[in-house]
């Protein structure tokens, strides 16, 4: 019995054993997910935009890469992991719409992905896979028991990173 | 910095929806000139609600829906998206082309053709709120994606998750005949704009 928890927009949650984390519908959004395989706990964050330092009203810590990695990795833990053995997985950050003149809000995918980058590199986490770009969306599964993401997109097929 | 949705007193959220509703009026009053039948139109229905809200409206965020999105340009700078359910995206077109085609997706032409009724749209919407504030404005070509609802509605909610964390909805509701469409428009002014926006209006000092 695999117990399925939602992570919606600007949040994230952490599971461990059977436990599903799911995100729908990743856009330029970055799904960030930092995995335990000994002790099986998982996390993943659903990240919005790239930093919170830019940005007045920024209460929300998981809305944003620079905090929310960093509470992520506080959460996962406090539930048992240990943050020598994290590994990390990436997928979203694509490109909704396209346009000629390219300004810095359609590429916000880009930068999104681009952050979680390195937050995740200052805090030595290794990132193991990522299925990140490209202008299509991603619903994202979380496994906790293996550490396997199943990404979901409409018409691009169903892929296992 | 830009004043955000949780920011603005009730006068100033009242002035923005009646903005809604007259630009959502003069949309579908293009629209039936174009298509050349009678259109019927429900109250606009404006709400402020939160990320998750949004994509909730949609059907959930894994849903498949067509949005076709604009820069906008000028005094007010910013982003208008208009936003159909598929079924109600195959119907538009379908009205347009006048045909009947029953296939589930969508193909070239008929997404021409939904790009165009957004074209029309939000040109009716821009020129309605060009009217009412006297600020100069213009949109841009129009870029069509069909994706899951979350995925397209990142682009607007993360635009206005730069200054708060609530979004502004215009949902229209219209019908020819027995069939109902049912599409949103988010205008998505930058961050500064809300201000420039308000001020035009009188409601901001």
């Amino acid at each position: 019995m695999s117990q399925i928890i939602k992570v919606g927009m600007a949040d994230l949650n952490v599971t461990k054993g059977e436990g599903v984390l799911t995100t729908l519908g990743l856009g330029s959004c970055v799904g960030v997910t930092l995995y335990d395989p000994i002790t099986k706990v998982a996390g993943l964050a659903h990240i919005m935009l790239p930093s919170s330092k830019a940005i007045r009203n920024n209460t929300n810590p998981a809305k944003f890469a620079d905090t929310a990695i960093v509470l992520l990795l506080e959460e996962v833990l406090k539930v048992g992991a240990i943050k020598g053995r994290l590994v990390s997985k990436l997928a979203g950050g694509a490109q909704m719409f396209a346009f000629a003149n390219k300004n810095d809000i359609m590429k916000i995918g880009e930068r999104n992905t681009i952050a979680a980058k390195k937050i995740l590199k200052e805090l030595k986490i290794p990132i193991i896979a990522e299925d990140t770009g490209g202008n299509f969306g991603r619903t994202i599964e979380l496994y906790a028991n293996s550490g396997m993401i199943i990404v979901k997109t409409i018409g691009r097929g169903t892929k296992q990173i | 910095m830009g004043i955000s949705i949780e920011e603005m007193n009730n006068m100033q959220l009242d002035v923005l929806k009646e903005v809604g509703n007259i630009g959502a009026g003069n949309a579908t009053t293009a629209l039936a000139v174009m298509l050349n039948r009678k259109i019927d139109m429900n109250v606009p229905k404006v709400e402020i609600l939160e990320f998750n809200e949004v994509v909730e409206l949609l059907g959930g965020a894994d849903v498949p829906i067509c949005g076709v999105y604009f820069h906008v340009d000028g005094d007010l700078t910013g982003n208008i998206m208009f936003m159909l359910t598929m079924d109600s995206s195959k119907l538009l077109a379908n009205m347009l082309l006048f045909k009947e085609n029953k296939t589930k997706a969508l193909d070239e032409i008929e997404q021409s053709a939904l790009k165009e009724i957004g074209n029309i749209l939000s040109s009716a919407y821009i020129s309605s709120l060009t009217t009412l504030t006297g600020l100069n404005m213009k949109i841009s070509v129009p870029s069509l994606s069909m994706d899951m609802a979350g995925a397209i509605l990142s682009v607007p909610i993360i635009q206005y998750g730069q200054v708060g964390d609530k979004v502004l909805v215009i949902e229209t509701e219209f019908n020819e005949g027995d069939n109902d469409i049912k599409g949103f428009f988010f205008l998505i002014p930058d961050v500064d704009s809300f201000d420039v926006l308000l001020k035009s209006l009188g409601v901001l000092e």
